[in-house]
């Protein structure tokens, strides 16, 4: 099996955005950088799927130098190879123009699987990899949390409110997948040592026209007004009539 | 025209089928325009009859459309945008709304803005959406420059509103559909076997995090779910990724988003990933050691304290005033 994972590294904002003075991006000054959880669970699928059934996997991003750390990441905790597809301007690639660059990077290499998250951590637009898929004339089943693959075949279950729904498609594939698929690994140290040999390979893209331009970034309103019930214990009475309030007792 | 694509489930149309209707007239109105309503599946045609308010129902009516087989509902939502010419199209930000849109702007080779929340029309065109990022924690201003427009709307961020304008006409779309485009179709449904109270229906939501520290610990909150009216227990990405809780119950950007009537966050830190799956709770109230927790600037109500002291002392309380 020849496993694609393409990630995409965001900042690792827990504790709030702040804003650049013009609006237009989330300022990274002292903020660390992630891949979403999705993307996460999409790098782990990819070493188990290779484990289990033999073959390469290969994480791929498109951004800039820096996000040699997220692939390093990838590597580390088990993933083969990496391609970083270099673009300075990375944050103005709309999805289709990311998409393109993805799938003329990858259409030469004959991947069976093509891993992706459902939806990216910051710019959530739910549509790279379907994308990706089309422009490969593959079958793509988006958002699932289970997959199986049986002689050149796949299985994959996407979980809804009503239950698990079962696709079956050929291979090769493209699937995106949502957090839940399995529980990521952490690197181990010599994951973590050996990841800093392998090779990146790299090439510059640019970028074509593009169809969505962004404006600005704003921040919802936030309104709530906070009531200390108290400390510890001597909170209870009052924790005790909040619950009346909402009739939950 | 908008055109306004519309998600059937279980017969009926969606609630966020109805949210998509009301954003379409809106843009109408503003637009000077019509509105013509795409109705996709088996049983689209009774559905129709149902529809009030908008200009044309086209419906794509088929055995074979028992379901969600996304290339096939590509396929036909791509020609009767070739064949209408709409300046707008519009979906539901739902999974498969989503899903879909993604296939039509990958086929139409067009820019698509998902989830959007608001729109800014100048001098009878679209000019701007504003669409969520970081599942809704921050917002994006974009100018679509592809053409015609497709977007999905973010579920819950504009009310439905019913009308009753006069009926429209329905007309049948022919359904011309290729083997390739049933190439990724549901085999079967393994019905859920999860028991009790969802995390989505439940009026009171208790999530642990990390303060809780074991998987065992999460028993004091189960305990004090069952000692509730309509409860259920979630949790933060640290308590699943810690396997103290399966994947399911996490409450988050890559989680749940509950909207119970009180959530109550016990160990938590208030990352805005996980706030933004709860911050459509009526009332949060927070149970944490640290002051200076930043989830005590996104609740209501704050209790500063251990919460394996004031969850176990809660549960007592409340035992002695059922009497169990
Ligand atoms: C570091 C960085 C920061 C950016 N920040 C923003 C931002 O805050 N807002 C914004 O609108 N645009 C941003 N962009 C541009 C944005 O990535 C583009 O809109 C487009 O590349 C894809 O949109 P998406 O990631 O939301 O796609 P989605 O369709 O949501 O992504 C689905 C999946 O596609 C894959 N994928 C997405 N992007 C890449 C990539 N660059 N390389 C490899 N795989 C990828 C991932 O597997 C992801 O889970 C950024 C780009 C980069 C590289
Ligand atoms: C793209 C992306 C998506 C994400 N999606 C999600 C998601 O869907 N859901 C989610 O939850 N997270 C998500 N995260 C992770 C998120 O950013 C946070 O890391 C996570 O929510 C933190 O969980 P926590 O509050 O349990 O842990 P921490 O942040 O470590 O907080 C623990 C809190 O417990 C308190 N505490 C400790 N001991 C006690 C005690 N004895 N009594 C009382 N209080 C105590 C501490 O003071 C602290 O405030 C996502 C992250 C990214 C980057």
């Amino acid at each position: 099996m020849k496993v694609l994972v393409c990630i995409k590294r965001v900042p690792d904002t827990g504790g709030g955005f702040k804003l650049t003075a013009d609006n237009m991006r989330v300022d990274t000054t002292n903020v660390g950088f992630a891949v979403s959880p999705h993307e996460e669970c999409a790098v782990e699928e990819a070493i188990r799927i290779v484990e289990k059934h033999g073959g390469s996997s290969t994480v791929l991003t498109l951004g800039p130098q820096a996000a040699g750390e997220q692939l390093r990441e990838a590597i580390a905790k088990g993933i083969t190879g990496a391609m970083l597809l270099e673009a300075d301007d990375y944050e103005f690639w709309d999805p289709a123009a990311t998409a393109q660059a993805i799938a003329e990077a990858v259409k030469p290499l004959g991947f069976d699987i093509l891993l992706f998250g459902n939806e990216s951590a910051d710019a959530c637009n739910y549509q790279v990899g379907v994308r990706v898929a089309h422009l490969l004339d593959l079958p793509c089943v988006t958002g699932i949390k289970a997959l199986e693959i049986q002689n050149n075949r796949a299985i994959a279950k996407r979980e809804t409110k009503d239950g698990w729904e079962v696709y079956e498609v050929p291979l090769p594939a493209v699937f995106t997948v949502k957090e839940g698929i399995n529980t990521p690994r952490h690197p181990s140290l010599r994951g973590i040592m050996s990841a800093k040999k392998v090779p990146i390979e790299q090439r510059k893209v640019t970028r074509p026209a593009p169809q969505l331009v962004r404006k600005a970034l704003k921040k919802p309103q936030e309104g709530r007004q906070l009531e200390i019930l108290g400390q510890g214990v001597d909170a209870v009475p009052k924790i005790i009539e909040k619950l009346r309030e909402v009739g939950a007792i | 025209m908008i055109l306004a694509i519309l998600e059937i489930s279980k017969n009926a149309l969606s609630e966020a089928s109805w949210e998509v209707l009301t954003a379409a007239r809106d843009l109408a109105q503003k637009t000077n325009s019509s509105v013509a309503a795409l109705l996709v599946g088996k049983g689209a045609q009774a559905l129709a009859s149902t529809l009030k308010g908008v200009g044309a129902v086209l419906v794509a009516d088929d055995q074979r459309l028992d379901s969600f087989i996304p290339d096939a509902f590509a396929q036909i939502v791509s020609s009767a945008i070739a064949q209408k010419s709409p300046k707008i199209v519009i979906a539901p930000g739902t999974e498969t709304g989503n899903d879909l849109m993604a296939r039509v702007a990958a086929r139409l080779n067009l820019g698509l803005a998902t989830n959007c929340t608001e729109f800014v029309v100048e001098n009878g065109a679209l000019k701007r959406v504003t669409r969520s990022n970081w599942g809704g924690s921050l917002l994006e201003e974009v100018e679509i420059l592809s053409s015609p427009i497709l977007l999905t709307l973010q579920p819950h961020a504009i009310p439905a509103q019913m009308s009753d304008g006069h009926t429209p006409t329905v007309e049948a779309l022919p359904v011309a559909l290729s083997e390739k485009d049933f190439r990724v179709r549901m085999k079967e449904l393994i019905p859920s076997e999860k028991k009790g109270i969802s995390l989505t229906d439940a009026k009171v939501v208790i999530g642990g995090g990390r303060g809780m520290g074991s998987a065992e610990a999460f028993k004091m909150l189960e305990e004090l779910a069952s000692l509730l009216h309509n409860a259920a227990v979630g949790a933060t990405r640290v308590a699943t990724n810690n396997g103290w809780r399966p994947h399911s119950d996490q409450i988050g950007q890559t989680g749940a988003q509950i909207a119970p009537d009180l959530y109550i966050a016990c160990g938590i830190s208030g990352a805005i990933q996980h706030m933004v799956g709860c911050k459509n709770s009526k009332k949060i109230l927070a149970i944490n050691k640290d002051p200076e927790a930043p989830i005590f600037q996104r609740a209501d109500y704050g209790v500063i304290g251990d919460l394996h002291q004031v969850v176990p002392a809660l549960v007592a309380e409340l035992k002695r005033l059922k009497g169990v």
